[in-house]
């Protein structure tokens, strides 16, 4: 499904990834962990095309197709979806207008009919219900307001309205309570284990990784892919850290 | 029947999905009538004999004339407009029609075209057609009256017969100066002065239509009622002239739309809004100005140099402004409040944009004579391109008016680094009493929100409309519903190629 390959990418002149390789197959979930500054969000922002983030070498197809040479609103009704690690505000834009714009304008892409507002109010609820989440937030403008986890948790009932084929959580679990962590890891199974789907969770813990067990964890360190093992690997990071592994 | 609803809901976007690359820049092929070009007292003298005026109206415009060649341009608002030749221009121009027109059957079939054409009223084609809605699902559907003035002529008034029923006169005002000259007398020229300004001045001398609404004592207006502008014949300013009065006790919701052709010329705009509103009464005035603005070299568009005031006369009456300004080349614009009535209350809520070489200085002037009276003031303008952008406000309290509050927010959005964002308040308070709040912001639309847009599928103007649309929102929101989804439209429209 998704095809990384030498990939190397500078944020402003500074380069951040230096050649990093790494394939996904639908119906796998992998997980990424690495130290601080690694380059993990930078990688989900290079491959959702964030100006600014400049490759420099190396390739990305995404199902065949060259994913770089998309715009990134095109990469998203691809079937793209990047949850972020700090979701952002939009005063005055309620979350129920912002995702069905989105969605609506992903659709028409695709050449697909718009969903009229009571079909997308509908999927809306149950997203929202399935993830513990209030009506009354998806009125509320976008993030505005909204608490560390429920920004998080936010981030997820975006993921289930659209539905992508593909999705890259970044920090998705941090700023979680115990019951929120649940929660979230039932829905990213409910949405995206699936065998047409694939995930790239990127995570600092194996909390989140109880709940949603990864078929493969890579270590991602100094922009490139230092290991790459089984969900084992996650437990031996947390018991023995990166210092260990590195030496 | 049952879904007339969604249908005029769908008519209002198809309207303003038309609308993208400037869709009223067409001019049609009608008829035209003009005044002999160029401006002196024949000229207004033309113009009132064709309207079969009065001789105390023609008294009234010659002395607006000779008051008007003494004065001069006023030069102190923010605003770079290069001298106007007031000879060059047409002052009447009217579509060659039948004389008197009681129905809308009457109207030139190709003026009726060029309606269908409008856009949002046009979300109302059936009703500005004539047809009387019934009730759609147990509710009252939605009606709005329409009075269109075509160039210098009002051609059509629609519900007439209705509105007179309930008391309500809606006329344009060339009819109602001779049906109902006692009323017209009373007010015309007293809440805008004719020595109030070069413009106002020159708008008294030289009118050629407009709107005259009254709402009787103790009426709640049955519908919405709108007056639609249009200018159309080159080389034509359009000098429209509305006074609405609100009698003790009474409610009306008005709307105000406009739109020009694409010229290469730049096309005068200057008309005069005068409302009075009495004990308990209450005004809503709300417009959407889609004059053309000139094109991306900031070539053409409309100067558009309007006085709107409110007069609060009575004790609790309340005036509400909600304007959306996304056209013109030029605005120059504050429409106000005079509060001399005892708790009388006034709103100003405006988004203004501008792009390209567009120029707006707007804002609003609240004058609190009265005592506990009470003004809100939100103000949000986008300027993105080569444009300047200003808010203009004053708050004045007078040394007698005890207990007065205002409240000022103004808050500025800028996109890219070329436009310009300006804010200009006076503050006069000469009682100790008054809460006087002002807040303003100045913002860009940031990368981070710009990229999260995206990343859920909009693209880059998408985006921006989005982000513009929420920054707005506070005063979106005051606008009547078909508006409103025109307005959020519009504001996307205005702002293409501002990104990238
Ligand atoms: N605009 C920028 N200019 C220069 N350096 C930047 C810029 N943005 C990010 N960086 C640097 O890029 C490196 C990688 O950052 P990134 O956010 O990808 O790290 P990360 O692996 O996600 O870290 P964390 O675990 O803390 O979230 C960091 O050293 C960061 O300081
Ligand atoms: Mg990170």
């Amino acid at each position: 499904m998704l095809q990384i390959t030498n990939l190397h990418a500078n944020v402003g002149d500074k380069p951040i990834l230096k050649g990093l390789t790494l394939s996904l197959n639908a119906g796998e979930i992998h997980a990424i962990m690495g130290p601080n500054g690694a380059g993990k969000s930078t990688l989900g922002y290079v491959l959702s095309g964030r100006p600014g983030y400049e490759v420099t070498e190396g390739s990305v197809t995404f199902n065949g197709q060259d994913l770089l040479a998309l715009e990134p609103h095109e990469r998203a009704a691809a079937g793209l979806f990047l949850g972020f690690q700090y979701p952002v505000e939009i005063p005055g834009v309620s979350n129920v207008q912002f995702l069905r714009e989105a969605l609506n304008a992903q659709r028409k892409y695709r050449g697909e009919a718009p969903l009229s507002g009571g079909e997308f109010l509908k999927v809306a609820r149950e997203q929202a219900g399935a993830l513990g989440m209030d009506m009354d937030m998806l009125k509320r403008p976008v993030n505005v307001g909204f608490s560390g986890g429920e920004k998080k948790r936010n981030e997820m009932v975006q993921m289930g309205i659209i539905d992508p084929a593909l999705a890259i959580l970044d920090e998705t679990d941090s700023g979680l309570d115990i019951d929120a962590l649940r929660t979230v890891g039932d829905g990213i199974n409910r949405i995206m284990r699936k065998p047409d789907k694939a995930v790239l969770l990127i995570t600092h813990y194996q909390r989140l990784l109880d709940y949603v067990k990864p078929d493969f964890v890579h270590v991602l360190d100094g922009g490139r892919i230092t290991r790459t093992g089984g969900a084992e690997l996650a437990l031996e990071l947390e018991r023995d850290g990166y210092k260990e592994l590195a030496a | 029947m049952t879904n007339d609803i969604e249908i005029k809901d769908k008519a209002a976007w198809d309207a303003a999905e038309k609308v993208a690359d400037y869709e009223h820049g067409w001019s049609s092929d009608i008829e035209t009538d003009f005044a002999p070009k160029g401006l002196n007292e024949d000229t207004v003298r033309f113009i009132s004999a064709k309207k079969n005026e009065p001789e105390w109206m023609l008294e009234w415009r010659l002395k607006a004339f000779a008051m008007w060649k003494t004065m001069e341009a006023p030069d102190w608002a923010k605003l770079n407009v290069p001298p106007i030749d007031y000879q060059d221009a047409y002052y009447y121009a009217a579509p060659k029609a039948k004389p008197k027109l009681s129905s809308l059957d009457e109207v030139d079939p190709e003026i009726l075209r060029v309606y269908e054409k409008l856009g949002i009223p046009i979300a109302e084609q059936k009703l500005l057609a004539g047809v009387e809605g019934g009730e759609v699902g147990g509710l009252p559907q939605r009606r709005v009256a329409v009075d269109a003035v075509f160039d210098s002529v009002s051609v059509a008034t629609t519900f007439r017969a209705e509105l007179e029923r309930a008391g309500v006169i809606f006329r344009s005002i060339s009819e109602a100066i001779k049906e109902y000259p006692d009323l017209v007398r009373k007010y015309l020229g007293k809440i805008v002065p004719m020595h109030d300004n070069y413009f106002a001045t020159l708008n008294c001398a030289v009118f050629s239509d407009g709107t005259f609404v009254y709402i009787p004592e103790g009426v709640r207006c049955p519908m919405e009622l709108s007056t639609y502008f249009r200018i159309n014949a080159e080389n034509t300013g359009q000098f429209e002239r509305t006074l609405i009065v609100a009698d003790k006790g009474s409610y009306v919701s008005y709307l105000e739309g406009c739109t020009a052709p694409m010229r290469d010329e730049n096309q005068l705009h200057a008309a005069v809004v005068e409302l009075v509103a009495l004990d308990d009464a209450e005004i809503k005035y709300s417009t959407v100005q889609n004059w053309y603005p000139g094109d991306a070299e900031g070539k053409g568009g409309i100067y558009n140099f309007v006085t709107k005031r409110a007069l609060c006369q009575g004790r609790n009456s309340k005036v509400s402004w909600t304007q959306v300004e996304t056209g013109s080349a030029v605005t120059w614009k504050y429409p106000s409040c005079v509060l001399n009535g005892e708790n009388s209350v006034g709103e100003f809520y405006s988004v203004a944009v501008t792009n390209n070489y567009q120029q707006a200085d707007t804002g609003t002037k609240m004058i609190h004579n009265g005592k506990g009276s009470r003004s809100t003031i939100v103000s949000k303008g986008i300027s993105a391109g080569h444009s300047n952008n200003t808010y203009r406000g004053l708050v004045r309290v007078a040394p007698n008016a005890e207990g007065v509050r205002n409240f000022t927010q103004c808050d500025s959005l800028l996109l890219g680094s070329l436009s310009g964002a300006h804010t200009v308040p006076y503050i006069e308070v000469r009682n100790p009493s008054a809460q006087i709040e002002h807040e303003a912001t100045t913002s860009k639309i940031s990368d981070d929100q710009m990229f999260y847009a995206m990343a859920r599928g909009l693209n880059a103007e998408e985006a921006v409309a989005l982000i513009v649309n929420g920054f707005a929102k506070e005063v979106l929101q005051q606008l009547p519903m078909e508006f409103a989804v025109e307005a959020q439209k519009l504001l996307g429209i205005s702002l293409e190629g501002s990104v990238g």
